[in-house]
């Protein structure tokens, strides 16, 4: 092995470079130093994201095949920085007064461990690096979670989380030890694929294969494995709250794509793609009518993200080129709008405590501008035209429509009257914001640097992502030019 | 005596099952972490056996058994200190204590 090949990880090392300088300095700076941490730490990553998305990919695998580093894995590495980007934004006033300021250097370094966790999985051809990556990315998660030590939700939310993540790897574990029984000892998605194919359909693999989506299925809280979800999402800090509920889930999405596609595509995609037929559908259902009822705005947003999960996913029932573009730009267009609602309540939150829905009532005599970008999140996430929330949907039903299987209009339709469900509760936030005659409670807020930068960039988002069709070009590019992502390459 | 490899597949599926059973069933969270870590030690067993018996000129099993096994010791880590955590907001560590985020 030589070490030039870790110059063909090139947003890896980004991210490790990083963590590297905000660590020296986080340790080595006296007090004048660490007030501009939370600067030095948001430029540079603002940065090493522009370069992420300039450098083109080198197409090269690296570990005798175990890393790729393909433009379709790069193009998502830098839709999630993009959002990484805007919860260090988010976080910057959080972090800098109360009682967390002592920690914000540690609060970077586990935020950057996990998006390098997260590259891995993303990038990985072989199931040791996607494990790896998996745990990497979740375990400084977790501890991201209990953040907010001296209350008593963080922690609790931390416990359920960590139990709920060792549990749901321990699950894929089995699972991969199975599916290892017929791999013919190689674990590299590709001979496996060859391996699998050549054989016959057999009963302890669908075991298996049922095991592995109920492993990452925990990662992306599918409805049945959702339990954990919006506990973690109330008990959390706001800003990683949005970050496990945009950043982990894309993340884990395009990997559970690229594995589901590539190594289980052949032979048994009829299995798997009927167990996710049923998920889908129960996720989207259920993640809408439990919205219906909440009232605290983080567990509204939990269930809310977990519908949203479902319609992520519909990219992997329709496959191939067509799907996993359609699914990279609903992550990125997600990734705005999601991240766009929880900066509005993150800001409200910092600054009056409040977080039920009844005290958005009246929002807009006293905070306009953060009424008016609450709204278009909403309508975004709702998928209203001609915000880019519509575009992305439309995507993603046309890449499942575009197989012509009767199942799947069905699969269509029940996402379609879902649509409309969760129209009814995006839109409650709207009338207790806009229509609501109610004295508002919360009084003028003034939002800081920070919190405009992203409100704007997530606003600018949330506009044109849908009107400019350069973005969805640039996901669709990304995909047909990376072959070795999906296809099964026979030696 | 030459045994087969069910002799040795059997008492991993009963420790995974075990495991789930303790997860459910248990009210400490100790205990809890503990079942946990048998479901995390079978599917390390499962990986060693099919190695050995199915693919024993490769070594790619045992070596993802090693890195299972780090990745089992991180998770206990970063487990026990929010345990800690926990135990010092409650007084104990009862999981009936830590319920207070519901529906």
């Amino acid at each position: 092995m030589t070490y030039s090949q870790f110059g063909h990880m090139i947003p890896e090392m980004i991210i490790l470079g990083i963590f590297i300088l905000v660590f020296l300095f986080d340790t080595f700076s006296n007090e004048n130093g660490k007030k501009i941490l939370t600067p030095f730490t948001t430029i540079l990553f603002g940065l090493g994201t522009i370069a992420i998305w300039v450098i083109p990919a080198s197409g090269e695998t690296v570990f005798g095949g175990m890393y790729i580093n393909d433009s379709a894995t790069n193009a998502i590495k830098a839709i999630l920085n993009v959002g990484v980007f805007i919860v260090l934004l988010q976080a910057a006033k959080w972090l800098n007064d109360g009682e967390a300021v002592v920690r914000k250097g540690e609060f970077y370094e586990l935020l950057l461990v996990t998006v390098f966790g997260m590259y891995l999985m993303v990038s990985a051809r072989h199931f040791l690096l996607f494990i790896i990556g998996l745990e990497s990315a979740s375990l400084p998660l977790a501890a991201l979670v209990a953040f907010n030590k001296k209350r008593y939700e963080s922690n609790e939310a931390a416990i359920k989380y960590i139990m709920t993540a060792v549990f749901s790897s321990a699950v894929l574990l089995v699972g991969l030890s199975f599916v290892y029984a017929f791999s013919g000892g190689s674990l590299y998605f590709n001979d496996l694929a060859i391996t699998i194919s050549q054989g016959e359909m057999s009963g302890l693999l669908l075991v298996a294969l049922a095991f592995m989506i109920a492993g990452i299925g925990f990662k992306l809280s599918l409805v049945p494995f959702h339990l954990w979800t919006a506990d973690v999402y109330q008990g959390a800090p706001t800003a990683v709250t949005s970050f496990l509920s945009v950043v982990s889930k894309g993340a884990a999405a395009f990997a559970f794509f690229v594995i589901f596609t590539q190594c289980f595509g052949a032979v048994y995609s009829d299995a798997w793609e009927w167990m996710m037929y049923g998920v889908i559908i129960l996720t989207i259902t259920i993640g809408n009518l439990f919205a219906i009822r909440q009232k605290n705005m983080k567990r509204f947003m939990a269930f809310s993200s977990i519908s949203q999960a479902g319609y992520i996913m519909l990219g992997v029932m329709a496959g191939e080129t067509l799907g996993l573009s359609a699914l990279m730009f609903y992550v990125f267009v997600y990734v705005v709008s999601n991240l766009g609602a929880f900066l509005v309540i993150n800001t409200i939150e910092e600054q009056t405590g409040y977080l039920s829905m009844d005290d958005y009532n009246g929002l807009h005599k006293t905070n306009p501008w953060l009424s008016f970008a609450m709204t278009l999140a909403m309508f975004s996430l709702a998928g209203i035209p001609p915000f880019a929330g519509f575009f992305s949907k439309i995507l993603i039903f046309t890449s499942v429509t575009s197989t012509n299987s009767w199942a799947l209009y069905m699969l269509v339709l029940v996402a379609l009257i879902n649509t409309i469900i969760s129209l009814y509760y995006y839109l409650l936030v709207v009338k207790a914001m806009w229509i609501s005659s109610d004295q508002p409670k919360v009084g003028a807020i003034k939002t800081f640097r920070c919190e405009k930068v992203g409100l704007w960039l997530c606003v600018a988002g949330i506009v044109f992502f849908g009107l400019v069709p350069y973005i969805y070009q640039y996901c669709y590019d990304a995909v047909v030019n990376s072959v070795r992502i999906l296809e099964v390459i026979v030696p | 005596m030459d045994l087969s490899m069910l002799w040795y597949l059997v008492p991993s599926v009963l420790m995974f099952v075990c495991g789930i059973y303790g997860f459910m069933t248990r009210k400490n969270l100790i205990a809890i972490l503990i079942s946990l870590e048998l479901m995390l030690n079978s599917a390390d067993l499962n990986f060693v056996i099919f190695n050995r018996y199915l693919y024993p000129g490769s070594m790619e099993g045992m070596v993802f058994t090693l890195f299972a096994i780090a990745l089992a010791a991180a998770e206990t880590a970063v487990a026990i200190a929010i345990i800690i955590n926990i135990y010092r907001a409650v007084g104990n560590t009862d999981i009936n204590e830590v319920k207070q985020m519901r529906f």
